[in-house]
């Protein structure tokens, strides 16, 4: 029998009470996105016969029994959230605490001029209208199922928009934790960026979640950059060995608009980061770096797709990672150039290092390309650490450990290079330091 | 007038010229009605007198593709309307198949004139290129040369039919060991239904003194052509084999569902080259062929070798991805591959190399070329399975671009699972650099030839894998078929 293309999940399972309401129930156009992501996700969770989910799958998640989102939304919050990963940060910062935004931890005092920040609850409360504006219709959804269990299920997340020209200085930190019971815990925040034209921000997302806790967070991040703006993104993932997490990141660039992704995924027992970016405006820029590092029986899957739908634009993609142990790790990286998508000038690298002989790499670089006049490449390559790099090092009287760290260090190093913002680089580099040195190689 | 124009005028007229290669030989055949059930592969068998258990097999094949009816593969980026297997006819030989000639001079005059058209007149060959000729026209073989020459040094080179008479041993023992009847949707419906092949057998530390070749030549309309290839190279021996086709012009979309399986054994190697120019349809897509092949090679001892190298240019549909499967220690697999896609010409190949053994290396150049309206896509698969310590490969796949209308993708996947296995893969898109066709322009020589030039370098890697008998043919394919398509 061939794989399903489906997996059936009960989601959430059936309580004899009904759940109270998510915030924003009664508004005709998000009851329509709801009951639409509903009738979707009833469908179940995408299978491995499903191409983009060839080599991730979801089925250990169908094992957890989780309750409706809605059951914890009148859960105190506590006070105490242990330390997070970016707390010598300065500047504006929201937390979410188990998906819902909590508003005694929330960091939003002098707000520089033409940035705003907002809760998704409390603006749905507010001003809906607005809201509605922003989250579109149910063609977004566009057959997603990840982004169908987010549209049904989502209760709360986040605006950060920008005023054109408004440049702000200090990074916005979105910090998403996990700090749940015993019981499993689903949640599905939903983030949307907006860039004005000619403005500039770097936003950091960063998820944690304690060690063992089986949560799955689900969020999705959708990003519009304006016309000529900057958006440097930033994203930390060091879950709780626990969690699933399954990120949808959707960017869609105007003309000369620039979004840069930084990604370090250390964390959760399954992890996918989707990415999909699409170049909607001449002269667009995107480049997406990601990095994974993964051990134990860690799965950690990255899945972009670059779509170049105007001439005129330039992305630049390089991954990297490293696993150890029984880890497997997951790249499929597509770049769409389409018919009148002339002088496109696009580049995809994945570059895999593999500490253990169970480790694992399975890797699809993919180009489907309708126009000529352009320029695309990809390379992959996959393998333990060279040895002629090891000899230079180890004839230099580096023992054999010492001489692997450093070419693990050197190769992730690159990566961090190309974060613009000083404090950031130096969170991200500490915490690549750190996982090489909790390795036994 | 702009280059752009000047194109635009070439390609309209290469579109009204007519396939080189279209005539259609009027032999009469002996076929099968149209339709496909348990008698039609009775009668098959029974026409070929073949024994209880290949017929078993075949009946096996057939039931177990009925059940496939929802596992027909969707997953090549290819479009096609759904094909009808009821109204394809799955067995045509031509008439003189009871009395088969014993020389040249008792062939039916129809078909040497057939392969005089083609180019490939078989005492001339049989003089000059010294190489023996399992000639398939429409499923049956009619004339094998050079056979004394190949039965002193042992090496069996017949028909698979044939083979399933004299040396029912050896095909009984190989058979389907490759690609076994269940593999896939096509190579299923070849198991059940294939009419003929080649066999070949090289015993033990024989080294092939030719290269042996194979002309398949797709005649009687509405005919699918099931070839069934089988190349059994022992302990030490080395073989090369050459295929190549042209098929007469029809309307028409006709199936052909190919199996080919190799086997390697301890230190030896195997040579498969490929020249396909089947009809690739009209302008606007219309007939041409649909080809759907199963191609696989095994290198089941060590140090063995098997190389793929293939020159794809006609067909409407290619579906095709010769592959490896490295068991041995050491051994090697290499595909060298060149697609060319013009008009609304659609082809999903690649290959496929799995790393069993240690040591295993293998080694992907794909050029693909695609003009006019057409699609192609390299997909291929490299895969490093645990026990594949030291395995090494590069994969290189570059598509160029000739008009704004074309597509080229590149799916490969690459599955590693063994920290000491390197495997590397690059992969460019681009259109002919204005510099070189500048550089040529500027010396003199005309913009179809500076094209010509330039796509042939680009191959160039590709074509110097083929034996000499081909390569000359092959670089004249690849000019002819981007005539006009380019300014």
């Amino acid at each position: 029998m061939p794989a399903p293309r489906t997996i059936p999940f009960d989601y959430p399972v059936p309580s004899a009470s009904p759940a109270p309401a998510l915030p924003g129930d009664g508004l005709p156009w998000l009851d329509a996105l709801r009951g639409e992501g509903r009738r979707l996700s009833a469908g179940g969770l995408p299978g491995t016969r499903t191409e983009a989910w060839k080599y991730t799958s979801l089925a250990p998640l169908t094992e957890l029994e989780f309750s409706h989102p809605a059951a914890t939304l009148t859960e105190a919050i506590p006070a105490e959230l242990g330390p997070g990963a970016f707390d010598a940060l300065e500047g504006p910062s929201l937390v979410f605490v188990n998906g819902r935004l909590s508003a005694r931890h929330a960091q939003l005092d002098g707000l520089p001029a033409g940035l705003r920040v907002r809760g998704l609850a409390q603006g749905l409360a507010d001003d809906p209208a607005g809201i509605e504006a922003l989250i579109g219709g149910t063609e977004a959804l566009n057959g997603d199922l990840m982004a169908a269990f987010n549209a049904a299920f989502g209760a709360d997340g986040c605006i950060v928009e920008t005023e054109p020209e408004a440049a702000g200085k200090e990074p916005v930190l979105l910090r998403f934790v996990a700090a749940p019971g015993s019981e499993p815990l689903a949640y599905h925040p939903r983030v949307i960026v907006r860039l004005g034209a000619g403005s500039s921000l770097t936003l950091i997302e960063c998820h944690e979640g304690p060690a063992g806790a089986p949560t799955w967070s689900n969020p999705f991040v959708d990003i519009r950059v304006g016309e000529g703006a900057t958006l440097s993104h930033v994203k930390l993932q060091v879950e709780g060995d626990g969690a699933y997490h399954t990120a949808l990141t959707k960017a869609a660039l105007a003309g000369e608009a620039r979004y840069e992704s930084h990604l370090l995924a250390l964390g959760a027992r399954l992890a996918r980061h989707e990415i999909h970016v699409r170049l909607a405006g001449e002269g667009a820029d995107c480049q997406l770096r990601g990095g994974y590092m993964a051990r134990g029986s860690q799965h950690i899957d990255n899945t972009t797709v670059i779509d170049h739908a105007v001439p005129h634009c330039e992305s630049r993609e390089v991954y990297k990672g490293v696993l150890d142990d029984t880890a497997r790790g997951v790249f499929q990286g597509k770049i769409i150039v389409r018919q009148d998508a002339q002088k496109t000038d696009g580049h995809q690298l994945n570059r895999t290092l593999l500490l253990s002989p169970k480790a694992e790499i399975d890797t699809k670089p993919e180009l489907e390309i309708y126009a000529d006049d352009v320029k695309c490449s990809h390379g992959a390559t996959a393998g333990e650490p060279e040895a002629d790099q090891l000899f230079y090092l180890r004839s230099r009287g580096l023992d054999l450990r010492t001489a692997r760290k450093l070419i693990v260090q050197g190769f992730m190093g690159e990566l961090l290079e190309e974060v613009g913002h000083e404090p950031t680089r130096a969170v991200l580099a500490e915490r690549v330091a750190a996982w090489i040195d909790g390795g036994r190689s | 007038m702009s280059a752009q124009q000047e194109a635009a005028q070439a390609v309209e007229s290469y579109a009204g010229e007519r396939y080189k290669y279209g005539f259609v030989t009027d032999v009469e055949a002996d076929s099968a009605p149209p339709g496909l059930d348990h008698d039609t592969i009775r009668f098959i068998s029974a026409k070929k007198g073949e024994p209880e258990w290949l017929l078993t097999w075949r009946i096996r094949a057939f039931e177990r593709w009925l059940e496939m009816e929802d596992e027909e593969p969707t997953w090549a980026k290819l479009h096609y309307p759904p094909i009808d297997y009821q109204e394809a006819c799955y067995y045509s030989a031509p008439k003189s198949d009871s009395d088969r000639p014993k020389s040249l001079d008792e062939v039916d005059p129809e078909l040497l004139k057939t392969y005089e058209k083609l180019g490939i007149p078989l005492q001339e060959q049989e003089m000059l290129a010294g190489v023996a000729v399992d000639a398939v026209f429409d499923s049956v073989s009619v004339a094998t040369t050079f056979k004394d020459k190949l039965a002193e040094m042992g090496v069996i080179f017949c028909s698979i039919s044939e083979a399933v008479k004299e040396h029912p041993e050896l095909v009984q023992r190989y058979l389907g060991s490759v690609v076994p009847y269940s593999d896939n949707f096509f190579a299923t419906l070849n198991s059940a239904v294939f009419t003929d092949g080649s066999f070949v057998y090289v015993p033990k530390g024989v080294r092939c003194p030719m290269e042996l070749s194979t002309y398949f030549r797709i005649n009687a309309a509405n005919t699918g052509q099931f070839e069934r290839t089988l190349i059994v190279a022992d302990e030490g021996s080395y073989v090369s084999y050459l295929e190549g086709c042209t098929a007469p012009m029809r309307d028409e979309n006709q199936l052909h569902a190919a199996v080919v399986e190799l086997i390697a054994l301890d230190d030896a190697e195997i040579k498969y080259s490929t020249v396909q120019n089947w009809y690739p349809g009209d302008a606007e897509g219309r007939g041409g062929i649909y080809n759907f092949v199963t191609k696989r090679g095994a290198c089941r001892g060590a140090n063995a070798k098997i190389s793929w190298t293939q020159v794809e240019t006609g067909s409407a549909i290619t579906w095709k991805d010769p592959s490896c499967i490295l068991q041995g220690d050491n051994s090697v697999g290499e595909f060298y591959s060149i697609a060319i896609t013009n008009n609304r010409q659609q082809a999903d190949t690649g290959t496929k190399m799995i790393h069993m053994g240690r040591n295993t290396k293998s080694r992907i150049v794909s050029k693909g070329i695609a003009a006019g309206r057409s699609d192609s896509t390299y997909r291929g698969l490299v895969r490093i399975q645990p026990k594949a310590e030291g395995a090494r490969n590069h994969t290189q796949c570059d598509s160029l671009l000739i008009g704004a209308e074309c597509g080229a993708h590149t799916v490969p996947y690459i599955e590693s699972r063994n920290p000491t296995a390197r495997v590397e893969h690059e992969a460019t898109t681009s259109k002919i650099s204005e510099d070189q066709l500048f550089y040529c322009r500027q010396r003199g020589i005309d913009e179809e030839d500076a094209v010509a030039l330039i796509v042939n370098g680009f191959c160039r890697e590709v074509l110097q894998e083929l034996p000499m008998e081909f390569a000359v043919e092959a670089q004249k394919l690849v000019a002819i078929s981007l005539e006009g398509s380019v300014g």
